[in-house]
């Protein structure tokens, strides 16, 4: 069920509808139930994944937790036996140590198996087909055909995250399994997040019994057709365009590579964060707070910023879960030690660092799909990240120098061009084949069509004149809410406090404006959530 | 007390200007073949009959282009309609029938069985064509499932403003004229033209892997007979005689097997296109996929001449409101004919 | 105490950790900074400071480093 087909607003608002009806105890019990039958739309069989995964989670948490209170009241016990000094001193270290060993083994195990579930539902293609090539011609493997899942790669982080959350007793096991199966398989979140972390779904009224309140419902239904704006009247628009140049490499070239960039970052923001806005949007609708995913990244004047303000959730989840254990593991310790012995302080100090990035930056490529473009995807963005790192001292020496430049005009200068280093990296999203992207990367320089390109060429796209005005307009829009979200807050909140007409006014004219502009129905295909399969 | 009613009351208002603005958009954005391709208006136009027939018309092209009702009531006395609409697919007829009969009885039911080739529906824009002009009933619910293709949905059937939003960028004069008002495009649901030209080199028919009809198309034809013998009406099976698209003699010996067993009267025009006195150098517009004008006289002159013979259809000439009624359709029809002849430059 | 400040000086000369609270909260450290803070403290507190202590909470200010730091060590 895509976010923008009739099926999607009709369940939600039915949902809503029994929601509010039901007693409250028994409301996160229909959020269950409606998420299941929304995962069940996708195909029934894939229950089986997302349940499997939550049971093996839920049951690891509930060990861990057990193993935690053993412990306790085994040390107590041990404290005050009646035993020689030495003798306790022993029977404690040695206890201590199976304790460990036991934690180690199931946090090992859960996670261990839910990754291997996804590595097989995900990866196992990617991984025939680069052992094809080794082979070479005549010995070929055959490929599997394993659909993916529904939100596989986002569930199963979203479980770990939880697991390792009771692993370091930031929150305490959830005994009830239906409770944790909801958070696994919220239905808003399920597709494409955020990835939310158990404390955070817990304090935003998952479980929570929650009154109908004029409010919510507003708020949630503003923030739903917002997304929808960005969604239809711009994401879906472009979309044509784009998967027209990306179709065809050997046409579009040059001239059209540098266009593709520019258009295809515009449509993955309206596209991605059009689709969390709806999620954030249904949720808020039915009393629920989910976190935020982004603030507005194109103003970051750093990749650095950018990735704090980009898919927030997942750079989380990758910082807490992965780059931290990563960074303190013993061999990185030990690694620290003998860089710094043989380079130096200050060089061996960032060694380690360098590399544990490296790892966090490799696994986020492979999470967002299973080939070499993301791979090197993601370890561009290290690479940019550390160089920028490296020159750091040579900023702060530059701004001693020249504090002239530090003014709006040299923030808007970064954030242009943060934004044309991000338009770039984006390319390797678009094609699969890092040759290819290196040739038309090349085309870029070599192949002279630019005349060819504004005399004619941008219209045999796939969008009209009218479509290239619709879109800038809506450009536009989304452009000026942004500066004022940034500089001042909450444009929903600002409209809320003006007249009743002006409000009904401004909500009015932006539900036609997504029912008569919105790219949607027979001539268009309404594109899935770029982020749907990862 | 007082703000609260006040707020209910602004409610109330707010939602009927939103109401009322959307729906003036729908009517707005929504098609309204008065020019151009103007098949999409057949269907509405029934509503606005008397509806008094003794014979009524179901099918596509095949009989909205091929027979003229004026011939029938000025040589006969028979007051027919055509309920036809372009590509209409069997089981829109069937339900087109249904939706007529909840206003009147008819003697004879007139099929064109041509549709019976089309298990299901082929295209979108047709099923428009077909259902959009359809009174709300339980008649159009059951067309549109029956119709709908995969990629459609029900919801634009019932708010097609979500099928047309993006006909902002389309809209022309008319769109605003015809907003509130239609213009008669057919003359009981006859489509006319006048001008001719032969039939030359038609295409025959490509040898099919299989010939027989499909379950779903057999299944309607066998509704539209229950619901015919449940009423009491009589039900004639016609193929038209256009020459393209290309009739097999399989499938013809399918229709005559079934009228057989069903104890109905089945005519293949083709068969007799010399009785009729066809000639499809002057009786066809289009090179013999649609009878003109004279092609359309000449057809309706025998089928009714048919149908009095067959089924004793009684003369009405003699009803005074009838032939006043009918005398104004013949004006209009002849005027018709002199703004087409004009048009096109025929003597 | 001192021994600290003076790691977290020579990480951010610009910065007085002894006043400044929110090191986190307003981005002061980054990720980096704290993998590398925590490398120094292993190594010159002799703890082994895993993930779960990373927490925003720990690193705010240059006190609570330093509770943590007492808390590692009273945990052996």
């Amino acid at each position: 069920m895509l976010f923008t087909s009739y099926s999607f607003i009709g369940f939600v608002l039915l949902l809503a509808l029994v929601y509010y009806l039901a007693p409250g105890r028994h409301q996160w019990k229909l959020l269950l139930l409606g998420s299941l039958l929304f995962y069940a739309f996708s195909g029934p069989w894939n229950l089986l994944y997302i349940l499997t995964t939550s049971l093996t989670v839920w049951g690891g948490a509930l060990a861990v937790e057990k193993n935690y209170a053993d412990k306790k009241a085994r040390l107590k016990e041990l404290k005050k036996a009646d035993l020689p000094p030495d003798q306790k001193k022993a029977k404690t270290a040695a206890f201590k140590k199976k304790q460990a060993a036991d934690l180690k083994r199931i946090m090992v195990l859960t996670i261990v198996f839910n990754l291997l579930i996804l590595a097989v539902v995900k990866y196992t293609n990617f991984l025939i087909s680069n052992i094809n090539g080794v082979l070479g011609e005549g010995r070929q493997l055959s490929l599997l055909s394993i659909a993916l899942p529904m939100g596989i790669s986002f569930y199963t982080l979203q479980a770990i995250g939880y697991l390792v959350d009771v692993h370091r007793e930031v929150i305490p096991a959830e005994k009830n399994y239906f409770k944790f199966l909801l958070f696994i398989s919220f239905f808003p979140l399920v597709i494409q997040g955020p990835i939310c972390r158990f404390g955070e779904v817990t304090e935003g009224r998952l479980f929570a019994e929650n009154r109908f309140s004029w409010k919510n419902v507003s708020f949630g239904l503003e923030r739903i057709l917002w997304g929808f704006f960005k969604k239809l009247v711009i994401a879906d628009r472009i979309s044509a365009a784009v998967n027209t140049v990306i179709g065809d490499t050997s046409t579009y070239r040059g001239a059209y590579i540098l266009f593709l960039m520019l258009m295809y970052t515009i449509e993955l923001y309206a596209d991605f964060t059009g689709g969390i806005d709806i999620t954030i949007g249904v949720a808020e609708m039915l009393g629920i707070t989910l976190p935020e995913n982004f603030k507005r990244p194109y103003f970051s004047q750093s990749l650095k910023e950018y990735w704090r303000r980009w898919h927030i959730s997942m750079c989380e989840w990758f910082r807490n879960y992965l780059f931290y254990p990563v960074s303190t593991s013993k061999p990185i310790r030990e690694l620290t030690k003998f860089s710094k012995a043989r380079l130096g302080k200050d060089l061996g100090r960032r060694i380690p660092v360098y590399v544990s990035s490296f790892v966090v930056w490799f696994a986020t490529g492979v999470w967002h799909g299973a080939s070499w473009n993301f791979i090197v995807w993601g370890l561009l963005n290290w690479a940019v990240l550390m160089i920028s790192e490296e020159l750091e001292p040579l900023y702060a020496g530059f701004h001693k120098r020249f504090p002239g430049a530090s003014g709006p005009a040299y923030s808007v200068f970064c954030m242009i061009r943060t934004f044309l280093l991000v338009c770039f990296m984006n390319l390797f999203d678009c094609y699969a084949k890092i040759g290819e992207i290196i040739s038309l990367l090349g085309s870029v320089f070599t192949v002279h069509n630019y005349g060819a390109f504004f005399s004619g060429g941008v219209m045999e796209l796939g969008m009209s004149g009218t479509d290239y005005v619709v879109t800038g307009l809506g450009i536009l829009v989304l452009l000026a809410v942004s500066i004022y979200e940034e500089r001042k807050g909450s444009v929903r909140e600002m409209i809320a406090e003006r007249p009743y007409i002006v409000r009904t006014l401004v909500w009015t004219g932006l539900f036609v404006t997504v029912l008569l502009i919105g790219a949607y129905g027979a001539g268009y295909d309404a594109s899935q959530f770029i982020y749907n399969r990862f | 007390m007082k703000k609260r009613s006040g707020i209910i009351i602004r409610t109330v208002i707010t939602l009927a200007v939103i109401i009322t603005g959307l729906a003036l958009l729908q009517r707005l954005l929504m098609p309204k073949y008065v020019d151009g391709i103007v098949e999409g208006a057949f269907v509405k136009e029934y509503y606005q009959e008397e509806k008094d027939h003794d014979v009524l018309f179901i099918g596509d092209c095949e009989v909205y282009e091929n027979f003229s009702p004026k011939v029938l009531w000025e040589k006969y006395g028979i007051n027919s309609y055509i309920r036809g609409s372009a590509e209409q697919y069997i089981f829109q007829s069937y339900y087109l029938l249904e939706d007529a009969l909840r206003y009147e009885t008819p003697k004879v039911v007139v099929f064109n069985i041509q549709s019976l080739q089309f298990n299901e529906a082929q295209s979108e824009a047709y099923n428009r064509m077909s259902i959009e002009g359809m009174r709300w009933s339980p008649s159009k619910v059951g067309c549109i499932l029956a119709s709908m293709k995969e990629d459609e949905h029900f919801i634009e059937y019932v708010f097609p403003i979500l099928r047309y939003h993006s006909r902002w960028k389309e809209l022309k004069s008319t769109d605003f004229e015809y907003m509130f008002k239609t213009k008669p495009v057919t003359f009981n649901g006859y489509y006319m033209r006048v001008d001719a030209r032969p039939a030359e080199n038609v295409p025959k028919g490509k040898t099919l892997g299989d010939y027989s009809f499909g379950e779903n198309a057999w299944k309607y034809l066998d509704k539209i007979r229950d619901l015919c013998a449940k009423k009491g009406i009589d039900l004639l099976l016609i193929k038209a005689p256009s020459l393209y698209p290309y009739w097999y003699d399989e499938w013809n010996e399918q229709c005559e097997e079934y009228a057989r067993e069903n104890g109905l009267n089945y005519i293949n025009f083709l068969g007799i296109t010399e009785e009729v006195g066809l000639d499809y150098n002057t009786d066809t517009y289009d090179g013999g996929l649609h009878m003109n004008l004279s092609g359309a006289e000449k057809l309706a002159d025998y089928l009714g001449a048919y149908l009095q013979k067959e089924y004793g259809l009684e003369d009405r000439r003699s009803d005074a409101h009838l032939s006043e009624v009918w005398k104004e359709k013949a004006a209009a029809y002849d005027a018709e004919i002199e703004r087409q002849k004009e048009l096109y430059g025929i003597e | 105490m001192e021994e600290l400040l003076e790691i977290l000086e020579d990480l951010h000369p610009e910065i007085d950790f002894e006043t400044t609270e929110n090191l986190i909260t307003d981005g002061i450290l980054d990720s980096l900074d704290i993998v590398t803070l925590v490398s120094e403290i292993s190594e010159n507190f002799d703890i082994a400071v895993s993930a779960k202590y990373i927490t925003p909470a720990n690193f705010n200010s240059a006190q609570a480093i330093y509770e943590m730091i007492e808390t590692i060590q009273a945990e052996g």
